[in-house]
């Protein structure tokens, strides 16, 4: 979509939760920046009527696989897909091939980022050398590489020494440390949730415990060095409930859930699809309504996708053999708005917030709101709007997610980033 | 026959209503018939390919499902996933797909997997017999169980039916669960707590961790073989102590009624889960269990390769 440097965006409902503002106004942009209506010179005009105008989406968890496995995506089709979904800017995680733990590999996604990303790319540094928990990877040196936050994400560290440590020495370089919480040996090797459908269906379950106990030893942690550490994707009921805890007794404890565990839960695998593989595994209903009771009361703060992308080949084979992942970006928006908006468990503005407020406070970032001055990133969503989802129209380089075929209600619009359009599902 | 069939696939227990069940077992009881013949032999599959794709290894399946072929009058072909492409690195969607390609009628396929049957049936037009999947099921093997006790019986609507033994990882267990459930009868899940999830429950069977209550009131009881590999992943102590607290032996026997049926779907381990006495005792019934299995998988072949 042509713009000129000066434009004001209106007729829509603004909101922008950092500022408490839920109404209809205007929105100026000139060169870049949101400024106040006044301030713009000679602007064109675009109607979004009937729409909602809301800070730029930031996604905190997202697998862009590039280095390493682009058959399956890369940072232009990744951060394309992103935007399509409302997303301006994703957090990469760190675990490509060769992983995120020199600045080297920063570097590298970061100049094929300026050259190809269609979205803001924020980088994540592993925690320990090669996300293999045995040795805590060069922290500083990611620092001075530019990335946002640490993670061995698909990974955890199971040496608790080791993972003291390396909060304590994040903590010292004002990196918030991002786990995947996971103890090894109670997962072992599980393929979905342990519960009554494991149980009918002869597979092999990941306890609830599993996630869990990572989940006690992370606010123990938190509380210890007084530092942040964030939970990624939780996805049980009782990991809900001790974070609720912690952070009532002023912890420094966040953290994610995804879309797939607000609207999917275990017996979904009845059919062996292996789009219902992740990990965490989808759980019960009892977790899922937890896990959105959590949404719902501010225990978690964040919505993230785990967008990861896996090739046909890989995911097209025994239920066992097909590895865990699904992809988010483009579905994330409709489902949450679905699920979570549309069912009134969330008001737009506290589900904008999860968007937007939830990582910039974590990730100490000065995007997240629409007020004069900031960068021009922008998600305008459609939310009644009722469509059918076709992957086959997905930017991705993979296929693989559940929710093809299901009707949703709510979208992304248009997608601007830094004042650019870079999706608009307008044809003019 | 007022009931038609119109599966081409045999997947699960569970896809499947009492008459359908009820049906197989009829149709079986005339195929035992021509098994007890001199002539062993009938002509319902002749010039039909079935492939026996045993991705996991299996000796008593594998010879059953042979030899049904066989007395129907296939054309058979084993492959083993070990001398299959699958060693080359081969998919097994690919691996089915080129089997199909040879214009096979129906793959009797043994996998490690659960769903695996589920997941190729969706993409090929031969019919799929599932020989076991994992933990997931054994459809043969419960139908082959579910006629034994019918055999005896003559209905399974009311029998007490009590499963004793490593259930968590028994496809044999889920299998005979659904069957016995859709035909009436009352089900006992019995084992270590570690072995017998109490999530059984939530469908309608019993679950309880001691062999005592397991044996008072049942019509049949089917013991499971107990692997020596639980014990090193720390299910249970020893082989010593599991068949001291579950393993059927004259002692423990004495719980049982003079006319319950005593099966096993083997191979036995012999005075572990079973003692010697009782697997070769008045109430067994495990040699019985094998020749009604050949006459169970001619019944599902003969069925399935009618809806083709």
């Amino acid at each position: 979509m042509k713009t000129r440097n000066h434009y004001v965006l209106t007729g829509a409902r603004v909101v922008d939760p950092a500022r408490g503002i839920d109404e209809i106004m205007d929105i100026g942009v000139a060169n870049g920046i949101i400024v106040d209506v006044s301030e713009t010179k000679n602007p064109g005009k675009i109607d979004f009527s009937g729409k909602v105008i809301a800070p730029g989406f930031i996604d905190i968890h997202v697998h862009l696989r590039q280095p390493g496995n682009t058959g399956a995506e890369t940072i232009a089709t990744g951060t394309m897909a992103a935007a399509a979904g409302g997303f301006t800017a994703i957090v990469a995680m760190p675990n490509t091939t060769p992983c995120c733990d020199t600045a080297g590999t920063i570097e590298l996604i970061k100049r094929e980022s300026e050259r190809n990303a269609k979205v803001r790319v924020y980088t994540c540094g592993c925690l320990s050398k090669d996300s293999a928990g045995v040795e805590m990877a060069g922290i500083g040196s990611l620092k001075n590489a530019g990335v946002v936050a640490l993670s061995d994400d698909g990974r955890c560290i199971q040496n608790h020494e080791l993972m003291r440590h390396v909060v304590a020495y994040a903590k010292s370089f004002n990196l918030p440390v991002m786990d995947h919480c996971e103890e090894e040996s109670l997962k072992s090797d599980g393929v979905m949730h342990e519960g009554k459908w494991s149980v009918l269906l002869g597979m092999r379950g990941i306890p609830s415990a599993a996630e869990e106990l990572i989940i006690q030893r992370n606010i123990i942690f938190s509380r210890m060095f007084d530092w942040k550490i964030h939970m990624q994707h939780i996805s049980t009921r009782e990991s809900v409930e001790m974070i609720r805890r912690a952070r009532a007794r002023g912890v420094r404890v966040t953290a994610e859930a995804t879309p797939h565990h607000i609207a999917l839960t275990d017996e979904n695998i009845k059919k062996f699809d292996t789009n219902y593989k992740m990990n965490p595994p989808l759980r019960s209903e009892a977790d899922r309504q937890a896990v959105i009771e959590g949404l719902r009361d501010g225990t978690i703060t964040i919505i993230a996708t785990d967008h990861a992308p896996h090739t046909v080949t890989a995911k097209e084979v025994e239920f066992d053999y097909a590895p865990f992942g699904i992809i988010g970006l483009e579905t994330a928006l409709p489902v949450c708005l679905t699920e979570l908006y549309h069912s009134g468990i969330l008001s737009m503005s506290e589900l904008v917030s999860k968007f937007t407020v939830g990582p910039a406070d974590l990730l100490g970032l000065k995007t997240g709101t629409l007020e004069p001055g900031s960068s021009a990133d922008i998600t305008i969503i459609d939310p009644d709007e009722e469509f059918t989802y076709d992957v086959n129209t997905s930017f991705s380089k993979s296929r693989n997610t559940p929710f093809h075929g299901t009707k949703f209600k709510g979208r992304a619009e248009a997608t601007i980033v830094n004042g650019n359009f870079v999706y608009s599902r307008r044809t003019e | 026959m007022s009931i038609s069939w119109d599966k081409k696939d045999l997947l699960e227990i569970y896809d499947l209503d009492a008459a359908e069940i009820e049906l197989i077992l009829d149709t079986a009881e005339e195929f035992k018939k021509v098994c007890e013949r001199n002539v062993k032999k009938v002509p319902v599959l002749r010039g039909r390919t079935v492939v026996n794709f045993f991705v996991e290894p299996s000796t008593r399946t594998r010879m059953s499902f042979e030899l049904a072929e066989q007395r129907l009058s296939a054309d058979i072909i084993n492959i083993s996933g070990s001398v299959s492409s699958l060693a080359k690195g081969e998919t097994l969607l690919d691996t089915v797909k080129n089997i199909e390609a040879l214009q096979a009628d129906i793959i009797v396929m043994r996998h490690s997997a659960p769903g695996a049957h589920m997941f190729i049936a969706k993409h090929i037009k031969c019919g799929v017999i599932n020989a076991g999947d994992g933990a997931h099921g054994h459809p043969t093997q419960a139908l082959l169980d579910v006629f034994t006790i019918r055999e005896k019986f003559g209905s399974l609507k009311g029998l007490n039916v009590s499963i004793i033994g490593d259930i968590l990882h028994s496809r044999v267990a889920r299998s005979n669960m659904w069957a016995l459930l859709k035909l009436g009868a009352n089900v006992t899940l019995a084992g270590p707590a570690t072995l017998c999830p109490k999530e059984f429950e939530e469908v309608g069977v019993r679950v309880c961790h001691n062999l005592k209550d397991a044996l008072i009131g049942a019509d049949a009881v089917n013991l499971l073989r107990i692997q020596h590999e639980r014990q090193a992943a720390g299910f249970f102590p020893s082989t010593n102590e599991y068949s001291q607290f579950f393993g059927l032996n004259r002692d423990s026997a004495r719980f049982l009624k003079p006319g319950a049926l005593v099966m096993h779907p083997g191979p036995i381990n012999r005075d572990v889960e079973l003692s010697a006495a009782i697997a070769d005792g008045p109430q067994s019934v495990i040699l019985e269990q094998v020749s009604n299995g050949m006459a169970v998988r001619m019944a599902v072949l003969f069925l399935t390769a009618g809806a083709l």
